[in-house]
């Protein structure tokens, strides 16, 4: 994994520099190349639960973490990312292995094959994995960041919620509690247009998302999602807010699903005429034309990064494929800290109902 | 209830004319059926839930159901499971019948509240009865996750006022999920996403319009030798056990399937523990605070001086659901657990 570098050269836009920007690349790249090589372990029967891609969002969620402060010593700002923050979690320093062990249930990987997708938690790199309950992690992060700002820590929280998310009680529970306690937070709407099958003007009938930001007395900005300087540099400025106790941002990304909700489901309720003026926008895509335009970037230099990936990415998955599922005993541990979980009785050699 | 919209195609969708077509249904299109023969029935009857619309339902169980009564029958709510579940309870006050699809029974979480605090004490605190029932897919074994593989009977199966029902094949569905949308009471109703699709549940269902009421239990199985008492997934775990135990023990067990876990029909327990004085319960629920206790009680309460041997339980181990299959397996109950425990207790 890359180690964000102070570059040598100096600032070119967005206070980034040459080697910043190209890092940027490096992860919408892998964030893309990692769920395409995951959707081929899915054919092949690898993967058990359902896969989620972030096709066409992989730029918000890779420009917002990288306004962060990484740490792998659990000092750095943290992170609650959902299903398509794939991008994310590799800016935070999560690996490309732990993705494909965790999708793959692999006893080495993160979660020891407990849990599913990208649900994994790691403090020392700030990654607050999620639970599928939507709205949830909003109450987490905010209390997460309570804790910092009681001790005095400047560290800031991101988030990110779908469009739909935002409907939830635990939603407005979470971003009003961290308003009220002026928590260190940058609550990224990743204004998708669908949740699920469910279109943006059945969630809710406010015009934009970052109007919400008035309701709850918060900074809010609106921002393209799918314009990686753009949104970085807005991402940058909430949480410069949040560190210099300023309190919370509600940063609308706007942004499209360009696959299904997940991989069973093949979005023919979606207008052909929007699908293909999304694609137009991939935010990957338009990143590369402007690195090259703007000659931050040579093409030898783009083709150097998708090189690295790729052999990062296959050695990655090889690897997973490869690890063998966690041992099914390992079920009985790690539920209570103190009380023994015990087989059932009927596994036992000598089976007794009394020693269940 | 002229006003009541309809839908913009009267054409039935294909997969609830199967019965009418003389064709075996599985638990999935029985459950389809039911619902779809009470709201044509009943113009009060409507459903809400995300996804139920348009696409039809994260299982497609409602699909064609929005062209056909309309989207203002078939509403795709926000991701609100607190918000549509209490309006649902609103609309129930108002003299509507209301069905709540929860995506996942999972998410029923969020709407605790409104359903103890609120659905269930209505009629108790004279605000009229709540003929609402809230239903959704539940249950492990599909490598789905901890939040998407709960069985959630017992999160509600301590509040006065709710009716609980999880039925085990597509008659029973078919009937149970009738019976729910016409009872006066608030009904949650557990479908085991294992059986949706199973084909070899498919079942040839009467034409004529049919329920199976809720509180009664049925025997999957008779036998002299031990009772299983169970339910839903599980009931096909222990027909599997029994078929072995017969052939390989010469055991008889009976299975009694209970269909609705609130109200427990408890005569049809005890009868049949008096019957064959040895009893194995077992569900996919976790352990501790799962019903096999309420159940054993009752026993002991009822039926005490029958027993020839302790009550046992094979159950799922107190722990979430693991997403891997090693660990999956390990933490439900299998046909080998009911296997060894019905032999534990005939020996006894
Ligand atoms: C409380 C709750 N209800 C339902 C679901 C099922 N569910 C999972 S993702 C999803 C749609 C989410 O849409 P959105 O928030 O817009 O995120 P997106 O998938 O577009 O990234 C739904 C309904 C859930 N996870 N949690
Ligand atoms: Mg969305």
């Amino acid at each position: 994994m890359a180690k964000r570098t102070v570059a040598p050269d100096s600032e070119l836009v967005a206070g980034l520099t040459r080697r910043q920007l190209q890092e940027i690349y490096y992860y919408l790249a892998l964030a893309r190349a990692a769920e395409e090589r995951l959707e081929i372990l899915f054919r092949q029967g690898h993967v058990h639960g359902g896969l989620y891609r972030s096709l066409g969002q992989e730029g918000e969620s890779v420009a917002c973490a990288y306004a962060l402060r990484p740490r792998t010593d659990g000092t750095g700002d943290l992170i609650a990312p959902l299903i398509r923050n794939t991008g994310a979690i590799f800016v935070m320093g999560g690996t490309p292995l732990e993705y494909f062990r965790q999708y793959l249930a692999r006893g080495a990987g993160p979660s020891r094959g407990r849990e599913t997708n990208i649900h994994f938690t790691d403090f020392a790199r700030g990654i607050i994995g999620p639970v599928s309950p939507l709205g949830t992690m909003m109450e987490v992060l905010a209390g997460a960041m309570l804790a910092c700002r009681m001790r005095g820590e400047d560290r800031v929280g991101m988030i990110w919620c779908g469009d739909g998310q935002t409907s939830t009680g635990a939603w407005h529970e979470g971003i009003n509690f961290a308003a009220v306690q002026r928590c260190p937070v940058v609550v990224v709407i990743e204004a998708n247009r669908w949740a699920f099958s469910t279109p943006t003007a059945l969630q809710t009938r406010a015009k934009q998302f970052v109007d919400k930001a008035v309701g709850y007395g918060i900074a809010g900005e609106r921002v393209d999602g799918n314009d990686v300087i753009a949104t970085y540099e807005a991402a940058r400025r909430a949480v410069d807010r949040a560190r210099a106790g300023e309190g919370p941002t509600l940063l609308e990304a706007e942004t499209y699903r360009l696959r299904g909700h997940a991989q069973h489901d093949a979005q023919d309720y979606v207008p052909a005429d929007e699908l293909e003026q999304a694609q137009a926008r991939d935010p990957v895509e338009l990143f590369r034309k402007r690195l090259l335009a703007a000659a931050w970037a040579t093409s030898a230099e783009l083709a150097a990064v998708h090189g690295r990936v790729a052999r990062e990415v296959e050695q990655a998955a090889q690897q997973a494929v490869a690890d063998p599922y966690p041992e099914a005993e390992e079920a009985c541990a790690g539920i209570y800290t103190d009380v023994e979980i015990r087989p059932p009785w009927t596994r036992l050699e000598a089976p007794d109902p009394a020693r269940a | 209830m002229a006003t009541i919209a309809q839908g913009t195609t009267r054409t039935k969708p294909d997969h609830v004319r199967k019965t009418e077509r003389g064709e075996a249904v599985t638990f999935l299109e029985a459950i389809s059926e039911g619902l779809f023969e009470e709201m044509e029935r009943d113009p009060r009857v409507f459903i809400l839930g995300e996804d139920v619309g348009v696409y039809g339902g994260a299982f497609k169980l409602t699909r064609g159901f929005s062209d056909y009564f309309g989207r203002e029958r078939v509403i795709d709510t926000p991701i609100s499971e607190a918000g549509f579940t209490g309006a649902a309870a609103g609309a129930a006050h108002m003299g509507m019948r209301p069905v709540v699809e929860m995506q996942f029974m999972d998410f029923i979480a969020p709407a605790y509240d409104v359903i103890t605090n609120y659905i269930a004490t209505s009629l108790w605190r004279d605000a009229g009865p709540m003929p609402l029932v809230i239903r959704g897919p539940v249950g492990g074994g599909s490598r789905s996750g901890a939040f998407h593989a709960q069985n959630v009977e017992m999160a509600f199966f301590h509040t006065p006022g709710l009716k609980i029902v999880y039925p085990s094949n597509p008659y029973d569905a078919k009937g149970l999920i009738k019976a729910a949308i016409r009872d006066d009471n608030p009904v949650i109703f557990e479908e085991h996403k294992g059986l949706y699709r199973a084909p070899h549940l498919r079942q040839v269902l009467p034409h004529e319009d049919y329920i199976v009421p809720l509180g009664q239990a049925r025997t999957a199985r008779e036998g002299k030798d031990l009772t299983i008492v169970t339910y839903g997934m599980m009931v096909h775990k222990s027909l599997e056990a029994a078929a072995t135990l017969e052939k390989e023990d010469g055991l008889a067990v009976e299975i009694l399937d209970l269909r609705s876990l609130l109200p427990l029909d408890e005569d049809a327990i005890v009868a049949s523990v008096q019957k064959t004085s040895r009893v194995l319960i077992v569900h996919e629920d976790t352990r501790t605070g799962g019903i096999a206790g309420e159940i054993a009680l009752r026993i002991n309460e009822k039926a005490f001086a029958w027993l020839d041997a302790p009550i046992l339980r094979v159950t799922a181990i107190d722990s979430p659901i693991p997403y891997a299959p090693t660990l999956e397996d390990y933490v439900l109950p299998q046909t080998a657990d009911i296997l060894t425990a019905a032999r534990y207790l005939a020996r006894y």
